[in-house]
């Protein structure tokens, strides 16, 4: 390097080495337009009172005390009541989360360009992913209230369809994310498309699909909760009721109760992931 | 001696030149007969987006041949290999393994000719969350039902031919060893051992030493080239280094900017030919026998 870094030699004779590229990009007008629509949203919100503001902060401040004194310390009295209904939270969500895994894997398989059979598979089978995935499970949740009645039966169906959604999409682009060479390593062999699958696609998404169904458990645990308030099972019930009957201490029995076994799920969770890299 | 691969020839250079198809048929001649495949490439034309890849290639490689397939990044190598087993972009013109067309081959066809092709890429292309074992049995999946798709349930003769075919190559020790954990050179190796599990007749390696040190080059070349003449199975060794191909094949296709240059025995080809294959400004060139490193760009 000479002359001030202008000039450098090579083999073919003395070159001026041009300016290294500007620190940051220059934002483009799509960038320009995603600030100005993200900031008048954020406006209207204020406008129409859907935001924060400090003085509703301030005012909750008072009702959030009375709250914490009512519900400290915890009512231990319906423990075993409370217990019995965790563990069908649990359940709904351990159960709906199997069987939402088990159908996600074929869709994925159908809405992955690169093992889907025909154009219209994939279309059909994208399209059924994106129906389950963008419907929030709570509204599944009172679909199948409707359907199969009250109870655990429609907690489990709304978290199965909520996490073949959800594990289906990312199923699918973790196959389109399959080493080609792979693929195509295996198609050299004359292997059949079920053979390519289960030989090269599986053991390569093996990893990204075991940390989806982990965050699905996690997430299904936290549904289930909530299902629970529209009739589909599990603590939820026992929650809106002590709640609505002014009993914050056991509200705060149940809500710990929960917070322990969310923790518990999301370690068990972190703790698969870490072992399966 | 520089082929020209005239529209619609489908007969190889070394078809026409009596002196090169001496050297073709002592190549043939020197190996067993019987268990290799008969190739024939007509007009092949391949083009992506940016323009053909390959253009007008034509010639034949008869059963148990060694040939060195040369030619600089972008050349096309890769994308020919490819085609001899209908993977890649669609092409005009015809390749023929033992006289199917693989362009209007069916599904069953084609899976039929891939099944007796083994094939060794520069990146091995093995499952590396798998074993080495579990990496050699898929070469069997061709001919095994969904039985065979897994180590669990492939059957007692697949498994025995498996370890068979890891203990060829030297590896046996390493069968349970995942692939991702092996040196680049056992990989290769294990790469290799599942193209015999196949039971290959054509053997097609694409680029198979461009990412491994001298002592591996030789093991990886001397295997490649040693399976092929105990067989009799034909085969096309994609290469850049030119002392290789001299010392381990009788017979060089030379490809530049897609087109074929050169298709002759190697006794028969001179070395400013073969540095001309590598020059015309083709940048980044290896010396002769130079450990060219480079993925080709038209893969």
């Amino acid at each position: 390097m000479e002359a001030a870094g202008l000039m450098t030699r090579t083999a073919a004779g003395r070159v001026s080495v041009p300016p290294p590229p500007p620190r940051v990009r220059r934002p483009g007008p799509f960038a320009y337009l995603l600030v100005a629509g993200v900031a008048a949203f954020v406006i209207h919100a204020y406008i129409s009172g859907a935001a924060i503001s400090p003085t509703t902060l301030v005012e909750g401040i008072g009702p959030f005390t009375a709250f914490i004194a009512d519900a400290f310390p915890p009512d231990l009295a319906r423990a075993d009541a409370i217990g019995a209904a965790l563990l069908e939270t649990f359940e709904i969500a351990l159960v709906g989360t199997i069987f939402g895994t088990i159908l996600a894997i074929p869709l994925a398989v159908l809405a992955a360009r690169n093992t889907t059979p025909n154009r219209l598979v994939y279309a059909g089978a994208r399209g059924l992913i994106a129906l389950m995935r963008t419907i929030p499970d709570i509204i599944w949740g009172l679909i199948f209230v409707v359907t199969v009645g009250l109870g655990a039966p429609a907690g489990v169906l709304a978290i199965t369809v909520d996490v073949a959604g959800f594990s289906g999409r990312f199923f699918a682009d973790s196959i389109e994310d399959v080493d080609k060479g792979l693929t195509d390593g295996l198609a050299a062999t004359g292997a059949r498309d079920g053979g390519i699958v289960v030989g090269a696609v599986v053991p390569s998404v093996t990893p990204a699909w075991t940390a989806t169904t982990m965050f699905s458990l996690e997430q299904a645990t936290r549904s289930s909760v909530v299902l629970g308030i529209v009739g589909a099972g599990g603590i939820g019930v026992e929650l809106t009721t002590s709640m609505s009957l002014l009993r914050y201490d056991e509200a705060a029995t149940i809500i710990l109760a929960i917070f322990v076994v969310v923790l518990g799920v999301e370690r068990l969770s972190s703790a698969v992931r870490s072992r399966i890299r | 001696m520089r082929a020209e691969p005239g529209r619609g020839s489908g007969v190889s250079r070394a078809k026409r030149d009596p002196e090169l198809v001496s050297g073709a048929a002592r190549a043939a001649a020197d190996a067993p007969a019987g268990a290799g495949a008969t190739l024939r490439v007509r007009s092949l034309t391949v083009a992506f987006d940016r323009g053909p890849v390959l253009d007008d290639v034509g010639f034949g490689i008869e059963p148990g041949e060694v040939v060195a397939l040369v030619g600089a990044n972008g050349a096309g190598k890769s994308t020919l290999m490819r085609a001899l087993v209908g993977i890649g972009a669609r092409s005009r013109g015809a390749v023929e393994v033992d006289g199917v067309d693989i362009g209007s081959a069916s599904r069953a066809e084609l899976r039929a000719v891939r099944r007796r092709t083994g094939m060794v890429f520069q990146r091995f292309c093995l499952a590396g969350r798998l074993t080495a074992f579990q990496n050699v049995l898929h070469g069997g999946m061709g001919r095994t039902g969904p039985r065979g798709w897994l180590a669990a349930t492939a059957s007692e003769a697949e498994r025995r031919e498996a370890m068979t075919c890891l203990a060829r190559v030297g590896l046996a020790h390493l069968a349970g060893r995942r692939a991702s954990l092996l040196s680049g050179g056992e990989a290769q190796r294990v790469s290799i051992a599942r193209a015999l599990m196949q039971r290959p007749t054509l053997l097609l390696a694409d680029e198979p030493v461009a990412s491994l040190d001298p002592s591996a080059t030789r093991d990886v070349m001397e295997m490649l080239t040693g399976i092929a003449r105990e067989q009799g199975v034909t085969a096309i060794l994609a290469l850049h280094q030119l002392d290789l191909a001299r010392r381990y094949t009788t017979r060089v296709i030379g490809l530049q900017a897609g087109r074929l240059k050169i298709d002759s025995a190697l006794t028969a080809c001179l070395d400013s030919e073969l540095d001309r294959l590598y020059g015309d400004g083709v940048a980044g060139a290896p010396s002769r026998g130079g450990p060219a490193r480079a993925t080709e760009a038209a893969a």
